[in-house]
């Protein structure tokens, strides 16, 4: 149990260092629209998602309805229905564990949960306990989940003591989204899904008034892509 | 109080939209039965929704006036550097955000 601590700790070492300082900034600018420091915390524990937790600050701000939040945060998180795909063998942890692990399930504890699964059936084939391993992917969960739990506080308490310029801090959301359209470039190699939704985003703005944007867009752009898959399918379009 | 009640509903609303994209895999793939319309749809719209998204955020700067949207260009351009350089998602937002800062908050007309 020790030993699994001590080596989950090594493994999530880049996540804490990446974690806290998002961490606090998403709790700076929490603290910054006048919310009480534990409501960051809150979020951190009942919602940990780093993009959704940003989205939600201007959310809040602009007093948003619960089924603006809930598509908003579903289309956010949509990128996670594929990623979970290759984990759905690989996950070993059972019952409540189970639950926390994929409630917990960023990002980063699915490249870290990948990563480690891959590397132990190829170093230590005999040795793998399906148990040990389930166990030590709740552990890699739980840490990482503290880690942001941490940042998200420290930032907030830090934000309600001392004030701070935050001016520029909210480019964390597209700097975010730039990583991710990468990442997605690098994982699907294919330009048309970034054509139809350049197309959608710029006609929507030019046509309809940009508060309206988002789901005008994604609308747009489901509908395109649907065409493609009809098109690939029937072999018009390859 | 009634701003309480609405940012408790707000948590559990978010937290039950992003529990249900995290369980989704494991509920609708788990078995065979892989649609290969949602099977199309899982594998691009995620990145058609991100460019979305990014076009979304800087959708409010004024693109064509004065040195609009010179700032953004400049920290957009070094996440992509950093990011294809190290290829650290927390390191290249970091950075980004960091020189984003500096040059809003005209740390750099100082010298």
């Amino acid at each position: 149990m020790t030993t699994s601590i001590n080596s989950a700790l090594k493994i999530t070492l880049p996540v804490l260092f990446g974690y806290i300082p998002m961490g606090m900034a998403f709790g700076l600018l929490l603290a910054d629209q006048g919310y009480a420091w534990y409501w960051a915390t809150l979020m951190g524990v009942f919602i940990f998602a780093g993009a959704a937790q940003f989205m939600a600050v201007g959310l809040l701000a602009a007093h948003a309805g619960m089924f603006e939040v809930a598509m908003t945060t579903l289309l956010l998180n949509s990128r996670h229905i594929f990623y979970g795909l290759s984990l759905i063998h690989n996950l070993k942890a059972k019952g409540w564990r189970r639950f926390y692990v994929i409630f917990g399930l960023t990002d980063e504890t699915y490249s870290l949960l990948t990563a480690h699964h891959a590397s132990r059936s190829f170093t230590n084939p005999t040795n793998q306990n399906d148990n040990d391993e389930g166990q030590f992917q709740f552990i890699i969960t739980a840490l990482n989940q503290s880690y942001w739990v941490i940042g998200c506080t420290v930032g907030a308490l830090l934000g309600s003591i001392i004030t701070f310029d935050t001016t520029g801090l909210d480019f964390t959301l597209p700097a975010l989204f730039m990583v991710l359209v990468i990442e997605q470039y690098k994982a699907t190699k294919k330009v048309f899904p970034f054509a139809i939704a350049l197309v959608c985003a710029v006609s929507t703005l030019v046509l309809f008034d940009s508060s309206s944007m988002l789901l005008i867009s994604i609308t747009l752009t489901l509908a395109l892509l649907l065409g493609t898959q009809q098109l690939q399918t029937k072999g018009i379009m390859k | 109080m009634g701003n309480t009640l609405y940012i408790i509903l707000f948590i559990l609303t978010m937290g039950l939209a992003t529990l249900a994209t995290r369980a989704a895999p494991f509920i609708l793939f788990s078995k065979q039965g892989e649609h290969p319309l949602l099977v199309f749809l899982g594998r691009y719209l995620p990145p058609a929704i991100m460019l979305l998204l990014l076009i979304y955020c800087v959708k409010d700067v004024n693109w064509f006036v004065d040195k609009g949207g010179v700032n953004e260009i400049i920290a957009l351009s070094v996440v992509v550097v950093a990011h294809l350089l190290f290829r650290n998602a927390l390191v290249s937002i970091l950075l980004g955000t960091g020189l984003y800062m500096a040059l809003k908050q005209g740390v750099f007309s100082l010298f």
